[in-house]
């Protein structure tokens, strides 16, 4: 595999997907554009995952295990983060995370 | 029968204690039921011991090797601990005679405490004190003895404590709970120092162990030092002088509980437990000294005190000291024997004496004050004979039991000092004079009480059958109860002995001075007290010799000296602390305090709410830790890195 | 050969999910971020297919790509009623956080670039699911049934939080 692919390519991938997630959700406003980053900084972690899972254990299917719980996870996530944000929302007609502060001092 | 009893000896101490929780939770609101409750435990345990002790008492193998079994109670690396029985003839001495002085005593109550609101309560702490101090008699361990005493120690405080609506029973009781500590926690570091130098406490093993003490790496200094520390405990708990202050204050309690626990039972623990640990204080003679010398000090300075005192329960209560003292000072010369002998008869006759007070007051509405008394004794014939008992067995006339017990003590005493000790003729001499001194306020005490005018304004009347009926048993066996130790026929000395069992020849000698010890005390408060109606006598005495009945009437001014002492020195010393403790602990916590509060003001403007700006600063750590780790130093970069 | 089929495959794959997800987190509709959502979720499915995961990538189109987009297209038309071409504006932290994530990527690839890789030797089993099944089924199953609690829960809690609630705070 010496020309072929190895790790570093998909690492590589997976590190700029998580960096331009990691931008959306510390740099948007809107607090759904914020869960949307995260979901794509998952899909980062997933990828890492699956291929280690090809790279360095084919045979355990450990990553790709852990990649469907993580899949199963985010969504469970989004469905709730999406209830929170609009039951904040009824209350406070606003999504802009920064109004969201009042867990200060 | 009897082998079943040594075999679940435990159950004597068990039953009171059901009898305890069982009126505690259950029967507490039906008073006869809680004391019917209280006495069928406490009668049981007497018929088991009886049996105990008949299966002791007609088996010789008893004497030299002790029936003792146990259960691990808990343990961990190199420390077990044992909960057990170790029954011997000393032992099951006092398992039947605590047991039966507390049924004697428990019975009593019924008449002495009859209406009292917190009826039950009393037979509940009766049962438990019946329970903790059989528990201590066969305990087989020290740790294990220790707990049975402080819990001794907790019920003579809530007797004591009993009447709560009294501000001096309050008193009292703390007294006497505090004073006690202080011998407690001497013990406790004796103890403790036994547990260090010989890796156990239980009684069996000690006994191999002492003896070959320099194997064990101490030298003689520090094993009387253990000793010493260990004396301290009986020294609270038997009313030894310095601690002596608290048994008299004890009378503040109802006076069942005074013959019960503060003068028949419960403040011979300390004696016993000297007793069961002679094989430590054997081995160390200066330690044996101080024993005994404390003792015969305690003995004539209570003495001194009783002869001046006024009220009937306060006269006992010293009487109670200086008898204490005698023991104590019987251990010292080294005889267990003579000792646990004195301690046998004393219980009996003591326990009468304060019960028959306890029936004087009762017919006189807690009158106390004995030159308010009067020819009681014609009203009150059973009280007053029995008391009389009493008298003649404490003052050593004999047959009584008094008499053959005080003569041992005389006897070893006078044996110790012609055996090299020259300070034994001292020993001797205050033991004597004590005898002569006793005798005197004794019967003081009973002609002003119970003979001569009788006073119009009392009505006395004799007390019910069950305050009467223990009178009697007691006067039985404080007539009858010394026979066994008679030098011409000692089955006490072949039983219970320390060492080599004591075959002296009856000393007629010793005998004929104690006799007329006795018969001189009792005749010299015949004079100034029977025969002297007006006793103008003793008057002019008190005239004359002021200061010395003063010092003696205020009891040499301990407790004053106490009270200066922790008025003065303690509260001084704690001004200091508290000083210290309001400026520098608490300045520091303060100080503390604020520097958390201040920098919290400060820092938590830090805390913005944004989650976002969190997350920001989150991942800038993260990166700059990264970086750190992975490209500042060489070394850790393989944690990171995975370079070689 | 077949190695340069799927390096021209992972660059295309990899343009895909990248540009993507980049316009994911710029565009300032936050509808069209949503639908490039999408674009991005099934890139990273072809990139999984890359890998010899085809049931993963099958999960990551169902599950990503169709429900969870679904429901954040959803969510987005239930709060931003108004206003919705400009919805998705970025805040003041963009200055910093643009160089912070450039930085973290290239920490991560100095990393990976020094790394050394211990090839397995071996490849991935054709058939992933007969393989997978077992498993999932037998040595993962409590995390698996934890799993479904999980998403039970899940489900009730976010029907929980976005009922109506009547101005005297009753939610029935």
């Amino acid at each position: 595999m010496a020309t072929g692919l190895n790790p570093s390519y998909f690492i590589a991938l997976s590190a700029a997907l998580f960096a331009i997630g990691l931008y959306g959700a510390i740099s948007r406003k809107n607090a759904i554009a914020v869960l949307i980053s995260i979901e794509l900084m998952l899909t980062a972690v997933n990828i890492n995952l699956v291929a280690f899972n090809k790279f360095l254990t084919p045979e355990a299917f450990i990553g790709q295990i852990f990649a469907i719980f993580v899949i199963t996870v985010a969504a469970a996530e989004v469905g709730l983060g999406l209830a929170i944000v609009i039951a904040i929302y009824r209350n406070r007609k606003s999504v802009d995370l920064d109004d969201f502060d009042w867990m200060k001092w | 029968m009897v082998e079943f009893a040594l075999r679940h000896a435990w159950l004597v101490p068990l039953l009171p204690a059901l009898a305890f929780a069982m009126i505690v939770f259950l029967t507490r609101p039906w008073p006869k039921l809680s004391s019917a409750v209280s006495i069928a435990a406490i009668f049981s345990s007497f018929v088991l011991s009886s049996a105990i002790a008949y299966g002791v008492f007609t088996n010789p193998a008893f004497i030299e090797k002790p029936l003792v079994y146990s259960l691990r109670w808990f343990g961990m690396e190199g420390f077990t601990v044992h909960v057990g029985v170790m029954l011997d003839p000393t032992s099951t001495m006092m398992l039947f005679m605590v047991s039966l002085v507390a049924t004697l005593i428990q019975i009593y109550s019924t008449g002495y405490m009859e209406g009292d609101p917190q009826y039950s309560v009393f037979f509940s702490y009766l049962s438990l004190f019946a329970a903790s101090m059989l528990g201590l008699v066969i305990s087989s361990n020290l740790l294990q003895m220790f707990v049975m005493w402080e819990l001794v120690g907790l019920c003579s405080f809530l007797l004591i404590g009993f009447y709560t609506f009294k501000i001096s029973a309050r008193e009292a009781a703390k007294k006497a709970f505090m004073t006690t500590r202080i011998g407690d926690f001497g013990m406790l570091l004796g103890l403790l120092f036994l547990q260090i130098v010989f890796g156990t406490l239980d009684l069996t093993e000690l006994t191999q162990r002492v003896p070959a003490y320099e194997q064990f790496g101490i030298s003689l200094g520090l094993l009387t030092l253990i000793a010493i520390l260990l004396f301290i405990g009986p020294i609270g708990k038997s009313g030894q002088f310095p601690l002596h202050v608290w048994l008299p204050d004890a009378m503040e309690g109802p006076t069942p509980v005074s013959a019960l626990i503060h003068a028949a039972t419960m403040v011979v623990a300390g004696v016993y437990l000297v007793g069961r640990t002679l094989f430590l204080f054997a081995e160390v003679p200066g330690a044996m000294e101080v024993v005994a010398f404390t003792g015969a000090f305690t003995a004539l300075f209570a003495a001194t005190i009783a002869i001046t005192q006024r009220e009937i329960k306060r006269i006992l209560a010293y009487s109670t000291v200086s008898q204490l003292g005698y023991m104590m000072l019987a251990l010292g010369v080294g005889s267990l024997s003579a000792s646990m002998f004195h301690l046998w008869t004393h219980a009996f006759f003591k326990a009468l004496m304060f019960l028959g007070a306890g029936s004087v007051l009762h017919a006189l509405h807690h009158k106390a004050d004995v030159w308010d008394m009067g020819g009681l004794i014609k009203k009150m014939p059973i009280t007053g004979w029995t008391f009389v008992v009493g008298g003649l067995a404490i003052a050593g006339i004999p047959p009584f039991a008094g008499f053959w017990s005080k003569d041992e003590i005389l006897a070893v005493t006078m044996q110790y000092a012609t055996h090299g000790h020259i300070m034994g003729y001292l020993l001797f001499f205050m033991a004597a004079f004590t005898a002569f001194l006793t005798a005197f306020y004794m019967w003081r005490m009973i002609f002003l009480a119970f003979f001569g005018k009788e006073k119009p304004e009392n009505h006395p009347h004799e007390s019910p059958w069950n305050m009467a009926f223990p009178l009697i048993v007691l006067a039985v066996l404080s007539t009858v109860g010394g026979l066994i130790g008679t030098p011409w026929a000692n089955y006490w000395g072949e039983w219970i002995h320390f060492g080599q069992p004591h075959h002296g020849e009856p000393a007629i000698g010793l005998m004929l001075l104690s006799v007329f010890l006795g018969v001189a005390g009792i005749g010299l408060a015949y004079i100034f007290y029977y025969k002297d109606e007006e006793k103008q006598r003793v008057k002019q005495l008190a005239e004359r010799y002021q200061t010395l009945y003063r010092i003696s009437y205020n009891k040499y001014y301990v407790d004053e000296l106490y009270q200066w002492f922790t008025r003065s020195v303690v509260d001084a010393g704690a001004r200091v602390l508290y000083w210290f403790d309001i400026h520098v602990v608490d300045g520091i916590v303060d100080g503390l305090a604020g520097i958390t509060r201040t920098s919290g003001k400060g820092l938590r403007y830090l805390q913005t709410g944004k989650l976002q700006t969190y997350a920001l600063v989150f991942f800038l750590a993260v990166l700059v830790i990264t970086v750190v780790l992975a490209f500042g130093n060489p070394t850790s970069a393989g944690i990171l890195g995975g370079g070689k | 050969m077949e190695n340069i089929y799927s390096f021209i495959a992972f660059i295309l794959l990899s343009g895909m999910v990248l540009g993507s997800a980049l316009l994911v987190v710029t565009l300032k509709n936050l509808v069209h971020s949503v639908l490039w959502l999408i674009v991005t979720f099934v890139g990273v499915a072809g990139i999984f297919l890359l890998l010899n995961a085809d049931f993963v990538a099958a999960v990551q189109v169902l599950v990503y790509a169709g429900a969870v987009c679904i429901m954040i297209a959803f969510g987005v038309m239930l709060v931003q009623r108004i206003d919705m071409a400009n919805s998705n504006s970025v805040n003041w932290r963009f200055k910093i956080a643009a160089p912070l994530v450039g930085g973290l990527f290239i920490v991560i690839g100095l990393l990976t670039a020094r790394a050394q890789w211990v090839a397995a030797g071996q490849e991935v089993p054709e058939k992933t699911v007969q393989n997978l099944a077992p498993i999932l089924m037998q040595d993962f199953l409590i995390p698996f049934e934890v799993a479904a609690i999980l998403l039970t829960v899940a489900l009730t809690g976010a029907l929980v939080l976005v009922k109506e609630v009547k101005a005297n705070g009753d939610r029935s």
